[in-house]
């Protein structure tokens, strides 16, 4: 064992099962950890205490309205890639407890709840979500108003980021320039090759922390590999972007989805077979992330907000309304959007008022609802005010996009409605 | 002292499990005695105080000519009526007789049939009187109850949210049982309240909360339909305790046509 710190910017290797040890390190050093876990059929974050509950060799099968896992022998620990939840769940978490009010002789007592909570550490982030997070400090920490809450859980966020093999169909993060090679905010970031982990060190804490591994100093070489497995994987997204380009889009998706497009039961009963058939989904030993792998979406970003902005009576908005639900799954997913609302739970004496925030969403009723009614009625101006604001008046408000290309509001949308071809039908892409 | 509202609890063609919610919360219980004059509630107390009443909870929906008219008699004595649960608000799983013929139930189920007497319709109180809230759910939530009794005491407006379950399951971190299980789920378009239960034990919303807001059953249905799910499973689907709710009748009607 090593017990000195190591320099950011230090590369270093250790076999897979040493995470363990870095794991052990961060939880005596009070940290909750939270990794990909399996649960109820999806990969999400959760408590993570030991690497026997990560769900190594699972691979997840994305499209519009569409999850599915399948386990691979050849599967890496990490191959599968984004879940339903985000670094959102616990930065900023579902519902939260801003203040309560207790009436007294002589007026209210008001108390502001401490974040009383362990900091985290997040293991297994992969490049859309650390931008994301920073899209979300943008929104809860350089404004004029800071949250005190966020501030509090992210002031002490621990990031153990993973490079990404692989990429699901719904994935477009070369399009976003957000990935899929981790460039920021991670305290470590690894690379999966063979069976051990090539390292970066990103921080002190994370030069602290890896020492707890019975880590050797990576090779030239092995640096070298694990920068050309994520440069094979954006130069095989970007192909795809290129083959976008060229053909009709609407050939794209549906033709390869196959059979597992359907809404067949999850990976384990009788129709999981079906799914070997999709690319991707089949035996992914290292050779087969580079070769068989849904390649993602594509999003041409090129003058997006002044085209979006210039399009709001385009009658693509009145087109994608029959087809959205106004369920507001989309936006509970993204890891960016921040919507809440506050609403005052009192008692039925009244002598005791709890502020609760809760996710909110625009696309519901009481979003824009104000004194005179709400302001927007109907499914197409709120679908086209969230995605104008996703990918246009967000730049105007923070200084950028609101999309990282996670692909989760198409996968999540029950009904697979898509940005990207959104989008692209506005362009004139397709009709 | 301010006068204390006057409550009636009134009960229709129903299981009574909507009332049952208001005794069971036992943690306000005591509260809402304090808070209210419970002046006409047959399964709580035999006391029965006639009206005016500031409150009128109504469970239940009309299946006979007596209850069409009691309905207008309450109506008269109440300040608000706010109808509580899906039998109430929508007609209830009672309302399946509205599609099929009441006369062969009758002949079938009852040893002496000419003892029956019954309309050929359930409908919801909704149909025959004004209503000024709907409280749905089958059964109703007791803490969507608890709120809005106190909201009428406060004299303030309920906070009952009208958007979908999906808001609910993603609050809770449950995993959509529509996209990674292939589970055909009415979550979408169906209104929350009760907590997003059903979903959480991996299982599909059944709809009991009814239509939310802008409900776009027709998308949602047809998704399923493309993606393998029959007619006649989606007929069932929302064909159940809030099928004769618009919305929901709507679409039924048109699976019921293109299955048979």
């Amino acid at each position: 064992m090593n017990s000195h710190k190591l320099p950011v910017g230090s590369y270093i290797r250790f076999e897979k099962p040493q995470l363990q040890a870095v794991i052990d390190r961060l939880r005596q050093l009070g940290y909750r950890t939270v990794g990909p876990r399996r649960v109820d059929e999806a990969i999400v974050y959760d408590d993570l205490r030991s690497i026997d509950e990560l769900p190594v060799g699972y691979l997840d099968y994305q499209d519009g309205g569409v999850y599915r896992l399948r386990h691979s022998a050849d599967g890496g620990w990490f191959d599968y890639v984004v879940g339903p939840h985000s670094l959102k769940n616990f930065l900023f978490p579902p519902r939260d407890r801003v203040l309560e009010a207790h009436r007294e002789p002589g007026g209210w007592r008001m108390e502001t709840p401490a974040v009383d909570e362990p900091p985290i550490a997040a293991i297994g982030v992969r490049s859309c979500d650390l931008h994301a997070l920073a899209i979300q400090d943008r929104v809860f920490l350089e404004q004029e108003y800071v949250d005190p809450a966020y501030r509090a859980r992210r002031a002490n966020l621990f990031v153990l980021a993973i490079n990404c093999r692989r990429a699901a169909a719904t994935c477009f993060c070369h399009s976003m320039n957000t990935g899929p090679q981790v460039t920021r905010g991670y305290d470590l970031a690894a690379t999966e090759v063979d069976d051990h982990f090539v390292v970066e060190v990103g921080s002190d804490a994370g030069g602290h922390v890896v020492t707890a591994a019975d880590w050797v100093p990576s090779a030239l070489a092995d640096v070298e590999r694990a920068r050309q497995q994520s440069q094979a994987l954006k130069r095989r997204m970007q192909g795809r972007q290129a083959a976008a380009a060229t053909r009709p889009r609407h050939a794209s998706s549906a033709a390869e989805l196959g059979p597992a497009a359907e809404l067949g039961p999850p990976a384990e009963s009788g129709r999981a077979a079906e799914l070997g058939d999709v690319p991707g989904i089949g035996a992914v030993g290292e050779s087969d992330v580079a070769q068989h792998q849904p390649l993602g979406r594509f999003l041409d970003t090129r003058e997006l907000p002044e085209l979006l902005l210039s399009n709001l009576s385009h009658p693509r908005w009145e087109q994608v309304a029959e087809r959205c639900l106004s369920c507001a799954n989309c936006t509970l997913v993204c890891p960016t959007c921040f919507c809440s609302s506050v609403e005052e739970v009192g008692d039925l004496t009244g002598e005791h008022v709890v502020r609760q925030r809760s996710w909110a969403s625009c696309f519901t009723a009481e979003h824009s609802y104000m004194n005179s009614g709400t302001v927007r009625k109907t499914t197409a101006s709120r679908y086209r005010q969230w995605l104008t604001h996703k990918l246009a008046t967000w730049h105007e408000q923070f200084g950028t996009s609101g999309c990282v290309g996670c692909g989760r509001c198409i996968t999540w949308c029950p009904v697979g409605i898509d940005l990207t071809q959104e989008v692209a039908a506005i362009r004139g892409d397709e009709s | 002292m301010v006068r204390k509202p006057r409550l009636a609890v009134f009960k229709f063609a129903s299981c009574d499990g909507c009332q049952l919610s208001l005794l069971s919360a036992e943690d306000e219980l005591l509260a809402i005695a304090d808070a209210v004059e419970i002046a006409y509630f047959l399964e709580a107390r035999t006391q029965q105080l006639d009206g005016p009443y500031d409150v009128g909870l109504v469970e239940g929906s009309v299946t006979t000519a007596h209850d069409a008219q009691r309905i207008r008699d309450i109506r008269q004595q109440c300040r608000y009526l706010v109808t509580i649960g899906a039998c109430a608000t929508s007609g209830g799983i009672q309302a399946l007789k509205n599609w099929a013929d009441v006369d062969q139930f009758i002949s079938q189920v009852y040893a002496h049939p000419e003892y029956i007497q019954t309309l050929a319709s359930s409908t919801p109180i909704g149909e025959h009187v004004v209503v000024d809230f709907e409280l749905r759910g089958c059964p109703i939530n007791t803490r969507q109850l608890v709120e809005l009794v106190a909201a009428l005491v406060q004299g303030r407006q309920p906070r009952v949210p009208t958007y979908s379950v999906c808001v609910e399951c993603k609050r809770r971190q449950t995993v959509c049982v529509a996209v990674a299980r292939g589970i055909a789920c009415l979550g979408p378009v169906t209104q929350a309240g009760c907590g997003a239960i059903c979903p959480a034990y991996s299982r599909d919303c059944f709809g009991c909360y009814g239509p939310k807001e802008q409900a776009n059953l027709v998308s949602l249905t047809g998704h399923y339909l493309r993606h393998g799910r029959s007619p006649d499973e989606l007929l069932r689907l929302t064909r159940s305790f809030n099928g004769y709710a618009a919305e929901f009748r709507e679409v039924s009607e048109s699976l019921s046509e293109s299955g048979s």
